[in-house]
């Protein structure tokens, strides 16, 4: 399974964690098409805590975690 | 011509209880811009390097910057600057709310206080009238209740103070203006204390200063206000969830520091996250003076609405003390404000206290009643308030911070702090820059003297490697430079996630009449770096000072997305100083000619 995990006002109308079956998602991009987000929205996107890019391949075991633009400090 | 300078500073003496007018030499606040940089100038010049913090012979100034008070967004902000109690080095405290704007349109660039009196006094300001008056009755009294007194004489005054633990001499003490916004950093308050001040009320009759170039200013605003409007971070992130947004991506890159940086990881965080406050306990947000972001949380604790905490109070009181109560927190938050301690360093204190705690240092018999155990929401709400009233030979001993702390147990490595001031909420093995902005920060551990964060974690305003070290020297001193630009202007740090260089300098030129580039700005924020750091050296400073704690340097992230990560703050450094021009930690005489110090 690959872990997605949502924040901030990406959880509006979804779940806060979805688990995917790793066998059909390739890419971060897959994921994003499936929940609806639109890849310009997305400002930080991490897989097992590295910054990555939509291209990128995911596995089983994967955690994704997925971001809008925000800021703080 | 006009400018938005005041063009008068306001010296009060509490030993002979004097007040002067003074002109304000235009010349070197151009040079200096204003705040920060001014205000460090003044003290450098006035020989207060070499004096003991908590004596009379220190000087707090109370500063603000060409755009305080002008129409621009958030042109509300005010800096403490004098001799750090707790570093012994250079403070500069920057607080928002309305304060500065205040002063700065009663016709003050700043207030230069000195000597110390015999008793309680206050200070009131009525445009260009000043008088010292007795505040016997206020001393003892929290913020709340200093600024509703206070108000209840001055319906029209804002009002900033100290509060118990500045009284008390806790090096942690800040200074609180409109109850809970603070100029939070490095024992500020203690020294307004040590001088037996208690309160400054002001009025002003003017909403705004004029500036030197009103089409131009008007111009400048509003493209700056599009931009803050158009960028995601300052227009969506920041408004809808606060500063506390980064407690999940933070957390979720394994650079969250858990039980006082025992830890990097924690699985609890979202039960303290920006996140799950706006969803279950925000009542509003707020914003500070032309703040068009809004970034302040207004929360409830039992049945008092009070302000939220920050980021890293949340990250400091939350998992760096092994608690995932939010609403703990609110309280504990709420006690640092009323009390007038930082609420950075003293969670940081409580942290290293229940380490060492756990590791059988600090014995039962000490915490009276109070186990500083992990996750103890109790332990966080009392110990603040022993820290804050200096209540107990521990809560004392606390109040002086985890250095302190830690060194009288005989353990000063387990102080998660950088020249006796805690760090904030980022584990520097995690994020490589970062560690050079800790390490090198004029005023000790903070991450708003250069905050590699923007580009290491949020893209901004391009996205780095966190992991690598490349370039990463120069972005911290080109993000430093920026930042003492910001400050000493007047304006929020947050607006740069949505302004760059370039804009800082057509609002400084419209407000001031000024002939500032990007380049000439930039070249004036290194002067700034370059004399604190000469006050530092000035002060006392060793010269192998630039340095993070050794658990940052030698002893791996155990767990989490970032596990085996250290810092590599040995091969930055040298780096860094090649990209400053500084010799051992300090400027060389060509750095110095350079710069025109």
């Amino acid at each position: 399974m690959i872990e997605v995990r949502l924040f901030a006002s990406f959880r509006a109308g979804r779940e806060k964690i979805i688990l995917l079956d790793a066998s059909i998602y390739k890419t971060a991009s897959d994921i994003l098409f499936s929940l609806d987000i639109p890849e310009d929205e997305v400002a930080i996107l991490l897989i097992n805590g590295r910054h990555s890019k939509a291209y990128d391949t995911v596995k089983d075991g994967d955690i994704v975690a997925l971001f809008p633009p925000v800021g703080g400090g | 011509m006009s400018t938005s300078y005041a063009g008068k500073l306001l010296r009060v003496n509490l030993s002979d209880s004097t007040l002067r007018t003074e002109d304000l030499d235009l010349e070197l606040a151009e040079k200096y811009i204003g705040g920060r940089g001014l205000g460090t100038k003044i003290l450098y010049d006035e020989g207060v390097a070499t004096v003991d913090p908590l004596s009379a012979e220190n000087k707090l100034l109370l500063m603000t910057g060409p755009l305080t008070g002008a129409i621009v967004p958030t042109g509300g902000r005010y800096m403490a600057i004098t001799k750090s109690p707790l570093t012994g080095l250079i403070a500069s405290s920057n607080s928002g709310g309305v304060w500065g704007a205040r002063l700065k349109c009663a016709g003050w660039d700043g207030i230069i206080i000195e000597g110390a009196a015999a008793s309680p006094m206050r200070l009131h300001i009525e445009d260009g009238n000043a008088e010292l008056l007795p505040a016997d009755g206020l001393w003892g009294k929290t913020s709340e209740e200093t600024e509703s007194e206070l108000k209840g004489i001055y319906p029209k005054a804002s009002v900033l103070n100290i509060g118990p633990g500045g009284e008390s001499g806790s090096l942690l003490a800040c200074i609180i203006n409109e109850a809970d916004r603070a100029a939070g950093r490095s024992g500020v308050g203690a020294v307004m204390g040590s001088k037996n001040l208690k309160a400054i009320s002001v009025i002003a009759s003017k909403s705004s200063v004029e500036p030197y170039d009103k089409e131009a200013l008007a111009q400048g605003n509003k493209s700056a206000l599009a931009m803050i409007k158009e960028n995601g971070v300052t227009s969506g992130g920041l408004p809808t969830y606060g500063t506390a947004v980064l407690v999940n991506i933070i957390n979720n890159i394994g650079s969250y520091p858990t039980k006082n940086w025992q830890e990097s990881y924690d699985p609890d965080a979202d039960l303290t996250s920006g996140e799950t406050m706006t969803d279950h306990h925000l009542v509003k947000n707020t914003a500070c003076h032309r703040c068009p972001i809004a970034c302040g949380r207004v929360v409830k604790v039992g049945e008092k609405t009070v302000g939220g905490p920050e980021y890293e109070v949340l990250w400091a009181y939350g998992a760096n003390c092994g608690v995932s109560d939010i609403e703990a927190i609110f309280e504990a938050n709420y006690w640092c404000n009323e009390l007038g301690i930082d609420a950075i360093s003293t969670p940081c204190t409580i942290a290293a206290a229940m380490e060492l705690y756990e590791k059988g240092f600090i014995t039962d018999e000490e915490c009276e009643g109070v186990p500083l155990k992990w996750g103890s929401t109790d332990a966080i709400v009392e110990w603040t308030k022993r820290m804050g009233y200096g209540e107990t030979a521990l809560g004392k001993l606390m109040a002086q911070g985890s250095y302190r702390l830690c060194e009288h147990y005989g353990q000063p490595d387990l102080s998660m702090s950088v020249k006796k001031q805690e760090m904030p909420a980022y584990d520097a093995r995690g994020i490589q820059g970062i560690g050079i902005n800790y390490a090198t920060s004029n005023r000790g551990g903070c991450h708003v003297r250069g905050y590699l964060i923007s580009p290491e974690i949020l893209g901004l305003p391009e996205q780095l490697d966190r992991l690598a070290t490349e370039g990463k020297a120069e972005w911290t001193k080109i993000f430093q430079d920026l930042t003492a630009v910001i400050d000493s202007s007047g304006m929020c740090l947050f607006t740069s996630f949505a302004l760059g260089a370039p804009d800082y300098a057509e609002l400084i030129n419209a407000a001031t009449g000024t002939s500032y580039n990007a380049d000439t700005l930039l070249a004036a924020g290194e002067r700034i770096y370059n004399l604190e750091r000469l006050f530092n050296k000035a002060a006392g400073m060793e010269s192998d000072a630039d340095k993070l704690p050794k658990r940052l340097t030698d002893v791996p992230i155990a767990e989490g997305p970032s596990k085996g990560e250290i810092s590599k703050i040995a091969d930055t450094l040298p780096e860094y100083y090649e990209a400053r021009g500084w010799k051992e930690a300090f400027p060389t005489e060509e750095t110095i000619e350079r710069l025109g110090l």
